[in-house]
């Protein structure tokens, strides 16, 4: 036993079990919900008889479709959602109706006894189906009659030109796997009405923000007779960023019942909420010179996406626009689609939009590496991006500390030791990447500041930080607390955070797009700023000096004329500082810099800093089996300035973590239109879908590399999704240096590599004839 | 039926259904929310507990299994709520919480093994934690913190 320390602020109550998720509230005469979902991919809904759920006892309503039909969706341009189907189904588990009931048991049994008439209608269920014309539309009455929601085709340079300056030119398709978050907790939501008409919804949610304001469209409510208020929450990792139906469902019936009401998914349920990783068709042309400069590029990408739109016309920009970063690349063209399919929804997993372009282009570097013999360590640092420049797309660029990422993972893993020199079966592979730190543009159009922080300095001397940001494990509470207790010399544990209730914090997005630390933490460098030289201003009268210094929780004025200290505490001069300019309460707040860009309609993608990262990866191929074992990974990560290097480490080890789950194990699939049950699941299970235990997870050596940025907090950039990116391409770079077989398909599962080294022995053994 | 066990050391006498789960006694009947209901038998790890100092998913196991057996949470720890236990105490200062979804079962499996041998090797400490998920850390913060106190 001994006293307590953290390296978290809210570490103490996660690892006593007392930190309170939203499972974990209740409330007297709480109901719980239930869903009825559909069984069918794709139909029409004939009738529903909701009087036998009605007639149980314990059950106090139904909601169908028709009784929310007003439409929504995160994406302002493509609100293609309801809380409840309405006339058709869209895929196998898509939410029908919702039972209020006295206990969730009853209220499942009840969602059982609904009576659905379907006319069951053909399916889309791949991208070749999307694309194809004589299929049925999923969205009727769209201004396109398309299945394909957005197309996004952009030209910078010459491509052509580029092609023709190019010594060798590779052409190669890519297959990247559909993949879904698994957070821990499930989705979880509960709602209730006080006397007052105001509805409380306390949910599991990274976009309280974006989560208010479709309360208020689809209940058709005042959002100010709305709050939403996220407690601790089990991990989204980009899985909780749209509104989903249970959250929407509780507020209505809450309101309908008058009662309080949760309503919690179970694992199965969350496989078919979704918002996962989108199955990517990729083709990828580049060219390249003797001496290692791309000299162009051409790109084509097509991502099944599932029901819905989500965040789905943002993957279709980010695909193209991240494509050549972290490299220099004058000429280029691509050309993505983003489809609808009747299969559960994909959207924003980390790394959003950049994980399958990394895949192809990084491999396809490793092969020009190859053809050219060229280091491919050297083949990145000659094309990185430099700092203060432009790239050929209008990206503002920066801090850039690649290079030294490159070196320190090369230097960390013996890598030019080691490439095509290791035992038989053992190889070696790098990747590198870039990441947005926040997008420049709100997810609606919008001036107004993107994150605010408020704070309040207490004659304890603890200061009050009100946020409306959504810490979701990823410690941004901490990095706030940090911010603002380094700016006046106290430490993170004597700040408050008072986060993500929407009643009590100012506006923040969201914790999306890797923006917070740069957003959030911009907000409250400024806010911690004001209180600072407030209290400066106090100190250096009282004290007759020119200046203080906030350090240890106490402020230094120098030595008084008899060579005394002159110091106060902090809480004591907080006091001197609150009787001069009255309550110490200060805000501070970030709007990204109004960066112009040459080209029309750019207004996806583009960051106010970008985030940069080398992996090296080692691993193990038995070639009995095609069992492929990542033994060992280096990740040296720009991240600006590590405001707390555990929290950042923290992240870089998560990040290499689900990459090696999407590079060996982890694939959202379905049985085919052939299976006589239709389309559905593969792997609703954890038992199925297989996220990596112990036994799967690499040795994980992060290096931390400090560019400081000169806009982030303190030098902050982004940490959190970047250091995903070239995890599966590293691995990928790594299986061709063991055994010789180039994986253009992912997950890299045994049956997958072990019938690549056989149709490598087949052809090798062709050729020795 | 009635059923009386010892949780963290209190013995509660309760009237409820044999086939319950443990994890929804704990839970909903005696507020005890450390454990945590990641799934339903798919093997998180989220709810572990011990009953009789062996770790079990807390998820899986029928409340009448545990009529007059000790059952220990993240709650019995320790026994004083301004203190942490050393492998709470480990955790907290590597930082090896993400979420904290998967932390108080990960803690009761490191429990488990600290009494079952109080110096386990890297290996059979790697082998029991990898029952439980964690999708946050990469899990090599939470098994270098608690090598350390185990050493």
């Amino acid at each position: 036993m001994s006293e307590k320390t953290s390296a978290k602020i809210d570490g103490l109550d996660k690892i006593t079990g007392r930190a309170q998720f939203t499972d974990d509230m209740t409330r007297p005469g709480m109901l719980h919900g239930a869903f009825l979902r559909s069984p069918h991919a794709h139909a029409r809904i004939l009738s529903i008889d909701t009087a036998p759920a009605l007639a149980m006892e314990g059950v106090h309503a139904v909601l169908l479709g028709e009784d929310l039909p007003v439409n929504y969706g995160v994406i302002p341009v493509a609100m293609d959602e309801h809380a409840l189907a309405i006339d058709k189904v869209r895929f196998v588990g898509e939410e029908v109706a919702c039972v209020a009931a006295v206990d969730r048991a009853t209220a499942i049994r009840a969602s059982r006894a609904i009576v659905v008439e379907y006319e069951v209608l053909e399916a889309v269920l791949s991208i070749e189906d999307a694309m194809n014309k004589d299929k049925p539309l999923l969205h009727e009455g769209k201004r396109k009659a398309s299945n394909v929601l957005r197309r996004v085709r952009q030209r910078y340079g010459d491509a052509d030109a580029g092609f023709e300056a190019a010594d060798v030119i590779l052409e190669a398709e890519y297959d990247y796997p559909g993949s879904t978050h698994v957070p821990l907790e499930t989705q979880v939501a509960l709602a209730e009405v006080t006397a007052d008409g105001l509805l409380t919804l306390f949910s599991s949610t990274q976009i309280p923000h974006y989560l208010h304001r479709i309360l208020g469209r689809v209940l058709e409510r005042r959002m100010q007779d709305i709050r939403v208020v996220k407690p601790h929450v089990g991990a989204g990792y980009g899985g909780k960023s749209d509104p989903f139906a249970n959250e929407l469902c509780a507020a209505a019936l809450a309101i309908r019942t008058g009662r309080p009401i949760k309503i919690i998914l179970d694992r199965e349920e969350v496989f078919y909420a979704h918002r996962g990783r989108h199955r990517t068709k990729m083709w990828l042309k580049m060219g390249i010179t003797r001496e290692g400069k791309i000299t162009a590029a051409d790109f084509k990408a097509w991502a099944e996406g599932g029901a819905y739109a989500s965040y789905g016309v943002v993957t279709a920009y980010y695909f193209g626009v991240f494509l050549p970063l972290p490299y220099v690349l004058d000429n280029w063209r691509f050309e993505t689609h983003r489809c609808y399919t009747n299969h559960p929804p994909c959207g924003p997993k980390r790394g959003h939009g950049a994980i399958q372009p990394r895949f192809a282009l990084e491999q396809h570097l490793d092969r020009l590496a190859l053809e050219i013999g060229m280091s491919p360590a050297k083949l990145r640092s000659i094309n990185s991006v430099q700092p203060d420049t432009e790239t050929s797309n209008g990206l503002r660029i920066t801090s850039v500390a690649l290079n030294e990422c490159i070196d320190a993972v090369v230097k960390a893993s013996g890598f030019e030791d080691k490439v095509g020199k290791m035992p038989p079966n053992r190889g070696i592979g790098i990747a590198a990447s870039a990441y947005m730190c926040g997008a420049l543009h709100a997810i609606y159009a919008s001036e107004l500041p993107q994150s605010a922080v408020q704070i309040c300095a207490d004659r304890s001397g603890r200061i009050a930080i009100f946020s409306g940001t959504a810490d979701i494990g990823q410690g941004s509470n901490h990095m706030l607390a940090q911010i603002v207790a380094d700016t006046v010399g106290i430490q993170p544990k004597d700040c408050r955070v008072l986060e993500a209730d929407t009643d009590f914090t100012p506006v923040d997005l969201g914790s999306y797009s890797s923006r917070v630390t740069f957003f959030a933490g911009n907000a409250a460098v400024r806010a911690a700023e004001k209180l600072k030289a407030a209290m400066e201003e106090t100190l250096c009268k009282r004290w007759e000096v020119e200046s203080v210094r906030f350090e240890d929780g106490q402020v230094h004025g120098g030595v008084n004329a008899d060579g005394e200290p002159i110091v106060a505490s902090f809480a004591q001069a907080v006091e001197w500082a609150e009787q001069e300019h009255g309550t110490l309460g200060f805000t501070g707040y970030y709007t990204p810099p109004k960066i112009g860009s040459r080209f029309r309609r750019q207004s996806v993608g583009p960051s106010p800093a970008y985030s940069f990262t080398a992996q090296v990866a080692e691993v193990e191929v038995d070639p009995e089996t095609g069992m492929v074992k990542v033994v060992d990974v280096w990740c040296a990560h720009d991240c600006g300035k590590a405001l707390n290097p555990v929290i950042v480490e923290g992240q870089l080890e998560g990040c290499v973590y689900m990459g090696v789950g999407e590079a060996i194990l982890e694939d959202h699939n379905f049985t085919g239109p052939m299976s006589r049950r239709g389309p559905l699941h593969k792997s609703a299970s954890i038992l199925e879908y297989k996220i990596p235990t112990l036994h799967e997870t690499p040795r994980i050596h992060s290096i931390l590399v400090e560019s400081m940025d000169k806009e982030g907090p303190r030098g902050a950039k982004e940490a959190g999704e970047g250091p995903q990116l070239p995890t599966v391409p590293a691995i990928a770079n790594a299986i061709f240096d063991a055994v010789g077989v180039r994986l253009e398909t992912a997950p890299f599962t045994p049956d997958r590599v072990l019938t690549a080294i056989e149709r490598k022995a087949r052809k090798d053994a062709k050729e020795a004839r | 039926m009635k059923l009386s066990f010892r949780v963290n050391s209190k013995i509660e006498v309760l009237d409820v259904e044999p086939l319950t789960p443990l994890i929804e006694v704990l839970r909903d009947r005696l507020a005890l929310i450390g454990a945590h209901q990641g799934c339903t038998g798919d093997n998180c790890g989220a709810c572990t507990v011990l009953v009789n100092d062996v770790p079990v998913y807390a998820c899986q196991v029928p409340v009448c299994q545990v009529d007059d057996a000790e059952v220990r949470t993240v709650e019995g720890l320790t026994a004083d709520a301004e203190r942490l236990a050393p492998l709470q105490e480990a955790l907290a200062k590597a930082g090896a919480t993400g979420c904290g979804f998967c932390t108080p079962g990960m803690l009761m499996i490191g429990l488990a093994l600290r009494q079952r041998q109080p110096r386990p090797g890297p290996e059979e400490l790697r082998e029991l934690l990898s029952g439980n998920l964690c999708r946050c850390t990469g899990y090599e913060a939470i098994v270098q913190a608690m090598l350390e106190v185990m050493e």
